[in-house]
């Protein structure tokens, strides 16, 4: 496990899949990792203990991974922290703004044929995409 | 909420972490890699989209079909089973923004919402950055466009 490969990979988003299943099942709702968090912000929001205790399960489960695996621990950071601020900014707005993120719409969405996620992750993709193409080639 | 269904949720995110720390997503240099398409391009995020996707849709698929079949709903005894529904998509100004606004966010940081929070568990600096930021993100646009989008 120590030696990472697409095996990895495809084995880690068998997990992501399958425990989003789970806390559909169990939630009634679709459990976007980014509408999980933002509605644990909202005082009004009524079911913050499912939410609480799922993230909470989110960052321990990784935590066991990294101190299992080195594959899982490797952590290489290219941008500078105040970069990491303004990204954390826009993440955070985007994702509530759009209804969703990376799991939400990217996984639960698309793995529904839900249109909306479908266009909404083929956008953030491709403006990702280019925003490193920006980011690589002008700022650098 | 009683102890198992508890139990249940702090599995399915212990699942959902692992699942990030293994695929290699809490790593930014990797998931900025599948997005450099022009550069040194790593492909290894198609395979975590394509096992989350292939898994969760194959599952909505079948548990659909066992919560429409009455028979399967008798036997089972799932008529209690509370899915959600896929509403009639509402593809608008606010999703198409929203999406782009993430997009410009995830490649400049090369963190998605989990990811981040995953990295909070290993005590990484960008992780204490980002979370915080993000969620300051979060309220403006609930405080703006509502939390129910």
């Amino acid at each position: 496990m120590d030696h990472y490969t697409y095996l990895h990979a495809l084995i880690g988003g068998l997990l992501i899949g399958f425990a989003s299943l789970i806390a559909t099942l169990l939630s009634g709702k679709v459990p976007g990792i980014s509408g999980v968090f933002g509605r644990l912000l909202v005082p009004s929001t009524p079911d913050k203990v499912w939410r609480l205790v799922f993230l909470l399960g989110l960052i321990g489960g990784a935590a066991l991974s990294f101190s299992l695996w080195d594959s899982a621990a490797l952590f290489r950071p290219l941008r500078p922290l105040w970069i990491m601020a303004v990204a954390g900014l826009l993440v955070g707005f985007g994702t509530r703004l759009g209804g969703g993120c990376t799991s939400g719409h990217g996984v639960c969405g698309v793995g529904m044929g839900a249109k909306d996620s479908i266009v909404a992750t083929f956008i953030f993709v491709a403006v990702a995409m280019v925003t490193v193409l920006v980011y690589n080639r002008v700022i650098l | 909420m009683k102890a198992p269904k508890a139990f249940g949720f702090l599995v399915a995110g212990g699942l959902f972490g692992g699942g990030l720390a293994i695929s290699g997503m809490t790593d930014p240099a990797r998931v900025i890699g599948f997005l450099d398409v022009f550069g040194k391009w790593d492909p290894a995020l198609l395979f975590v989209m394509a096992g989350a996707v292939g898994i969760y849709g194959l599952g909505m698929f079948l548990l659909r079909k066992a919560a429409s079949d009455t028979n399967a709903l008798q036997s089972l005894s799932c008529a209690r089973l509370k899915l959600p529904t896929v509403g009639p998509s509402s593809i608008d100004r606010q999703l198409v923004i929203g999406a782009a606004i993430f997009g410009v966010g995830w490649g400049l940081g090369g963190f998605c919402p989990g990811p981040a929070l995953a990295n909070l568990g290993a005590f990484r600096l960008e992780a204490f950055v980002f979370v915080p930021a993000m969620a300051i993100g979060m309220l403006l646009a609930q405080q703006f466009f509502g939390a129910d989008r």
